[in-house]
């Protein structure tokens, strides 16, 4: 909770303190006049206070204290939070919640399989990379999950682009092939699965590593835990230990990380989204930078910051409904 | 949690048997010697301006120019080979100021503990909630890209996983022996923090550090890929850029891609494995290598071990 109205405070003050005057970036256009910069600014609220005492933050001008605080820009702003209102993009003229929510689908799409596929991938790799610990197979994977890791993932989307349309024949970016009619949804979702095959590929490889690597040096810890040594004792076969032993405990760092990793693929998402030109969120972040829409930036960073607190939430309860040790605070 | 640090030589001696560690710091230092003397390695100043003709844009690998040109007609080789010191050069500076803020941060909350501790770490909680990418692409965005800013503000939003990392390393430490016996003699807290609990928390700051050089590097290169790059410095990113912005793609031209991205595989794997080998060296109990995972990884799992403990 103390979080969620710090990030609300920051989302408001970052915004104000910036350089870039809201009305002039969303309107780029030298032949306005004063007056009409001027009607922009009162449409969009910006001529009022910041909050008492500052009439606006950059450049820092004082202002009067003793003004009601419920006609300053910041009390307005947490006020139309409360409702649900977003504000409205300076650029569309679209309300920022509504774009936010389109995108939003099409990111959890790509995020999500992604995800899905990295984390089966990752685990399976890294449970074989510990069982045979040491040998030429953990080696290569090691080897393999390290370099993933550290590939940037723009580059790794633009090299699979590059691959990909050349040789495999899949589009080059977008989310449907403009101009195409289609008469089933079917064939509706067959164009958006081909526009998502590189898009997915790229994300799963830059996390799998890394799920790989924590999967593997968590069942390494477990594994030198003295209950596996008694179940070696009685004589229990190797893929006996792991699956009924080891995995389950191994599993508890996993689930946490998983949970909260949910929140920094949004990283990933502006780097891939920008390379195959994805309508998501991560885009919508990078164009809205360019464009100064203020509006919609805040909206993204928010729902990106609630979401992120959320998945720490449910993180927390998970890993103490998984390990009964950790007690509830 | 380690024995009082090595001397070096005996440091040397462990490392030099550690496979990984001796491969990564092999490619780092290959890399800062690339950039060190890319005047006398680099076969063109690829800051000087150079008359070009329509042949030169995007001309395959030849011997004049092997690893072929740019769309400016600009030889890449020489370009790769410039682009380095500034991957190198945020990477860096980026990173101490990260380690500098983190490690300040930790080993405040935890030698002094209390109201401090509280404050410092549930400021740390939140901005370690924070996703850095996005904030950091506005931040550079809306302050004007130059070299200055672009480290100031990765290195500002970086220091999250070291200051918890730090943290939890001053709290086992502050419990040893030596330090209780130091305490009782009437030694001052500034004097146990400097003779006493930095040097046995150093070896972790320094594993960070080159961890965190990596994400610091990775930064910055998607940063410049996205545009936000100084224009007055040649950097990967920003090579990785112009190529896939001015037709790279269409042009067929993969020279102009491959170089500058494998330029940023090495830098941070060289890193990576670096990190991963002074890890072994320098906390060999630690049966497995939990920090080379990624430091940010460590930071949020411990977050979720101790969150009880800390809490209100």
């Amino acid at each position: 909770m103390l979080t969620i109205l710090f990030v609300i405070t920051l989302n408001f003050f970052l915004f104000r303190v910036l350089p870039g005057d809201p009305a002039r970036a969303g309107v780029r256009d030298p032949r306005l006049t004063k007056e009409a910069v001027e009607a922009i600014r009162v449409r969009y609220g910006l001529d009022k206070p910041v909050i008492n005492c500052f009439q606006s933050l950059n450049p820092v001008e004082f202002g009067d204290c003793f003004i009601n605080p419920l006609d300053t820009q910041f009390i307005i702003y947490v006020g139309n939070l409360l409702q649900g209102e977003l504000g409205i993009s300076y650029h569309t003229n679209r309300p920022v919640a509504d774009m936010l929510m389109e995108m939003l689908w099409n990111t959890l799409l790509l995020i999500g399989l992604g995800q899905i596929l990295a984390i089966v991938l990752g685990m399976s790799l890294g449970v074989l990379a510990a069982w045979k610990a040491r040998t030429a197979v953990d080696h290569g994977a090691l080897l393999f999950s390290l370099t993933a890791w550290s590939l940037p993932t723009f580059w790794l989307g633009i090299i699979l682009l590059f691959i990909g349309s050349s040789y495999w024949g899949l589009p080059i970016g977008g989310r449907l092939t403009p101009g195409t009619v289609y008469n089933t949804s079917i064939e509706r979702w067959l164009d958006i699965g081909n526009h998502l095959i590189l898009p997915t590929l790229t994300y799963t490889i830059v996390f799998l590593g890394e799920y790989m690597l924590i999967m593997r040096s968590t069942l390494l810890d477990v594994l030198s835990e003295d209950y596996i040594l008694t179940a070696k004792a009685k004589g229990i076969s190797t893929f006996q230990i792991l699956k009924d032993h080891a995995l389950r405990n191994a599993m508890l760092p996993m689930v946490t990380i998983i949970a909260l990793n949910l929140g920094f693929t949004v990283t990933g998402a502006i780097q891939i989204e920008t390379v195959f030109s994805w309508p998501g969120l991560g885009g919508a972040i990078f164009t809205a930078v360019n464009r100064r829409d203020y509006p919609m930036l805040q909206g993204a960073f928010l729902l990106i910051a609630i979401s992120v607190i959320f998945a720490n939430l449910v993180a927390d309860l998970f890993y103490s409904y998984l390990d009964p040790r950790v007690e509830d605070s | 949690m380690s024995p009082s640090p090595p001397p070096i030589r005996s440091f040397w001696r462990t490392f030099r048997r550690n496979r990984m560690g001796m491969v990564g710091a092999v490619m780092l230092i290959l890399a800062v010697l690339m950039a060190v003397f890319a005047p006398v390695l680099a076969p063109y100043n690829p800051y000087q301006p150079t008359r070009v003709t329509i042949d030169d844009i995007y001309a395959p690998p030849s011997p004049e120019h092997p690893f072929g040109t740019d769309d400016a007609g600009k030889d890449v080789l020489s370009s790769f080979i410039y682009g380095a010191r500034v991957s190198l050069i945020v990477g860096f500076f980026a990173s101490f100021i990260s380690i500098f803020i983190g490690g300040v941060i930790g080993i405040s909350a935890g030698f002094y503990g209390g109201k401090l501790e509280n404050g410092l770490m549930r400021f740390t909680d939140i901005m370690l909630v924070i996703p850095d990418f996005p904030l950091i692409v506005l931040l550079v965005a809306l302050t004007k890209p130059n070299l200055l800013n672009i480290i100031l503000v990765i290195g500002l939003l970086g220091w999250t996983s070291s200051a918890r990392l730090v943290r939890s390393q001053t709290l086992s430490v502050k419990q040893r022996k030596f330090v209780l016996r130091a305490r009782a003699i009437g030694a001052g807290n500034f004097h146990i923090i400097r003779r006493h609990i930095f040097p046995l928390v150093l070896p972790l700051i320094v594993v960070n550090t080159v961890l965190v050089i990596s994400l610091a590097v990775l930064n910055e290169s998607a940063l410049s890929f996205l545009g936000l790059s100084d224009p007055t410095k040649i950097s990967w990113g920003q090579m990785l850029n112009f190529a896939f912005t001015r037709g790279a793609m269409s042009a067929g031209a993969w020279w102009a891609l491959v170089a500058p991205g494998l330029g940023i595989v090495w830098l941070v794997l060289s890193c990576t494995l670096l990190g991963q080998g002074l890890e072994q060296v320098l906390n060999p109990r630690l049966e497995t290598h939990h920090l080379s995972v990624g430091s940010k990884m460590v930071a949020r799992m411990m977050g979720i071990k101790e969150t009880p403990a800390i809490g209100d």
